[in-house]
């Protein structure tokens, strides 16, 4: 196989890869698991804010001003 | 300084946050300042004083150094060290090697900050230190990535948020791109000259120079984003699953884009053709990025009128956002024709460097203090505000100076007269330059003026009694 025969196959793998992780990501199985993952930058949060008082305010919500 | 409730979860490993987040606004003071004064100088050159180590071409580098490496990268390590803590739910592996990648990195900075005014340079762009200084800059490193992987490999959560695929795809490529472009070999203490010859040496430098920018500048600023814009906007990011696909296509193209440093130079054409194409390319996961951020807050977007931290992550993302469709179109070679050594590419530079990576460093800044110092908000809200309000408008005096300044130089560069010969000499343009020069100046000015202000708002919030600070209810 000569160099550009390689060079093309490689892209054509690489371009399948990319396939692949968007129908992996995008995969209606996999949404559940997903919202959970995103959402758990907050509970881990929740956990701290039982066990120490001290964290309570931690969260800066600044509304007002 | 350690966390006193000893019902506490985990007992992570804030001390160094702490001291990379004081050092990243003390940095970001020092770096601008330096900016300015060169900014100055090519106004008033006699502001170097005729002194050597405080020409142009010494301090330039400095400015560079300072605000990237100084300032831009213990902004990472903050944010990577407090995200990857907090998202694995498990304390800084490998115990006092944290605390010596704070010292080893302080004196690498400090290394750069005697070393480049004294002249000592590989006059490689991004990579001027000389080699004893890149040896420790790799010792350093790899202690980075060893407290970084080891805590995520002990991690008490199943999944590895996004953020930390950012940072930890920041980690190791940096870590390659610093020991690919540094390897040399050195003749005396302090001076060496680079294994590659000619235009590959030109090849392998924005190799490594564009992917400092792709890399360290936005992957690692990008994990800072997929944390700390979701937890100031309150909401989880707006796709998750799009963050996934945003890494991958945002590794695999940014490697390939540096030759569009090198168009029209004595790189064989197909490189600089690749590096064209991959960079037009480079547009797509780059927006995919920008809007994954800001619709994040799609439904909340009042809190932007109330939240001034919010508006600087949002804020920087939009720059963001600005920054990534100049870039590509830049690298088109026709419009490279016009752009390149020309101030354009200043200001683009600085469109993304004080609007995408201050910007969404100072929001991250001013979300993490009050957290680490037991503190409910900031000392004064109204300061963030101002703050914002300087910075925004110091970038846009300066960016569109450059503009303005950039395309004029290209264009008379250009210009050619019936018979050939050059209708403008370098000085004319140089003259046409001045008084955007000046503008820019004023917009460095109010940079640094806003980093002060922070400055001032950070220790007086650190200086609060533990608690007094208390966060304002909703509305």
């Amino acid at each position: 196989m000569d160099y550009g025969t390689l060079r093309g196959l490689v892209a054509l793998l690489i371009m399948a890869l990319f396939v692949i992780i968007v129908v992996w990501s995008y995969s209606k199985k996999r949404k559940a698991s997903f919202d959970k993952v995103a959402n758990s930058i907050f509970e881990e949060d929740d956990l701290t804010k039982q066990n120490k008082q001290s964290h309570l305010d931690k969260d800066s919500k600044q509304e007002r001003k | 300084m350690t966390q006193s409730n000893p019902s506490a979860v985990v007992d992570y490993n804030f001390d160094v946050v702490r001291q990379f987040t004081v050092m990243t606004v003390i940095w970001g003071i020092v770096g601008t300042l330096v900016g300015v004064l060169i900014a100055a100088q090519l106004i008033w050159p006699a502001l170097n004083f005729d002194t050597p180590w405080l020409t142009y071409s010494r301090l330039r580098p400095l400015h560079t150094n300072a605000v990237i490496f100084a300032f831009g990268t213990s902004a990472l390590f903050a944010t990577s060290y407090y995200v990857v803590q907090r998202t694995c739910q498990a304390r800084l592996f490998g115990g006092k090697l944290a605390a010596f990648t704070f010292w080893g990195w302080q004196a690498v900075i400090v290394a750069a900050a005697i070393s480049l005014p004294l002249g000592y340079t590989s006059s490689k762009e991004y990579a001027e230190l000389e080699w004893p200084i890149d040896i420790l800059i790799t010792i350093v490193w790899v202690c980075y990535a060893i407290v970084f992987f080891g805590t995520i490999v002990k991690r008490k959560t199943s999944h590895i948020y996004v953020a930390n695929w950012f940072f930890g795809g920041f980690i190791l490529t940096v870590a390659v791109l610093h020991l690919v472009n540094s390897m040399v070999i050195p003749i005396s203490a302090m001076k060496s000259y680079s294994i590659y010859p000619g235009a590959i040496d030109a090849m392998i430098q924005w190799w490594y120079g564009h992917n400092a920018v792709g890399f360290l500048l936005t992957a690692g600023f990008l994990g800072m984003m997929y944390y700390f814009v979701p937890k100031q906007a309150e909401r989880p990011v707006y796709s998750y699953r799009l963050s996934i696909v945003h890494f991958w296509a945002l590794v695999s193209l940014y490697i390939w884009a540096g030759p569009h440093h090198l168009h029209y130079t004595a790189l064989p054409d197909w490189a600089q053709s690749v590096g064209m194409v991959m960079s037009i390319v480079l547009f797509l996961p780059s927006w995919g990025g920008m809007i994954n951020g800001i619709m994040t807050l799609s439904g909340a977007w009042h809190k932007l009128r109330h939240d001034p931290i919010l508006r600087f992550l949002i804020v920087s993302l939009s720059f963001y956002g600005m920054s990534t469709f100049e870039g590509p179109m830049m690298a088109i070679k026709s419009v490279n024709a016009l752009s390149h050594y020309t101030d354009w590419t200043v200001g683009h530079v600085h469109s993304g460097a004080l609007g995408w990576v201050a910007m969404i460093s100072i929001g991250a800044m001013y979300h993490l203090i009050p957290v680490l110092f037991n503190q409910g908000r900031m000392y004064s809200i109204r300061l963030i505000n101002i703050h914002f309000w300087i910075h925004t408008t110091g970038i846009v005096l300066y960016i569109v100076a450059m503009w303005i300044s950039g395309v004029m130089q290209g264009l008379m560069w250009r210009a050619v007269n019936t018979d050939g010969t050059l209708t403008y000499s370098f000085v004319e343009s140089l003259t046409a330059s001045y008084p955007f020069y000046f503008i820019r100046f004023l917009g460095g000015v109010l940079v640094v003026s806003g980093f002060l202000l922070m400055a001032y708002n950070m220790f007086k919030t650190i200086g609060a009694k533990d608690g007094s600070l208390k966060a304002a209810e909703e509305a």
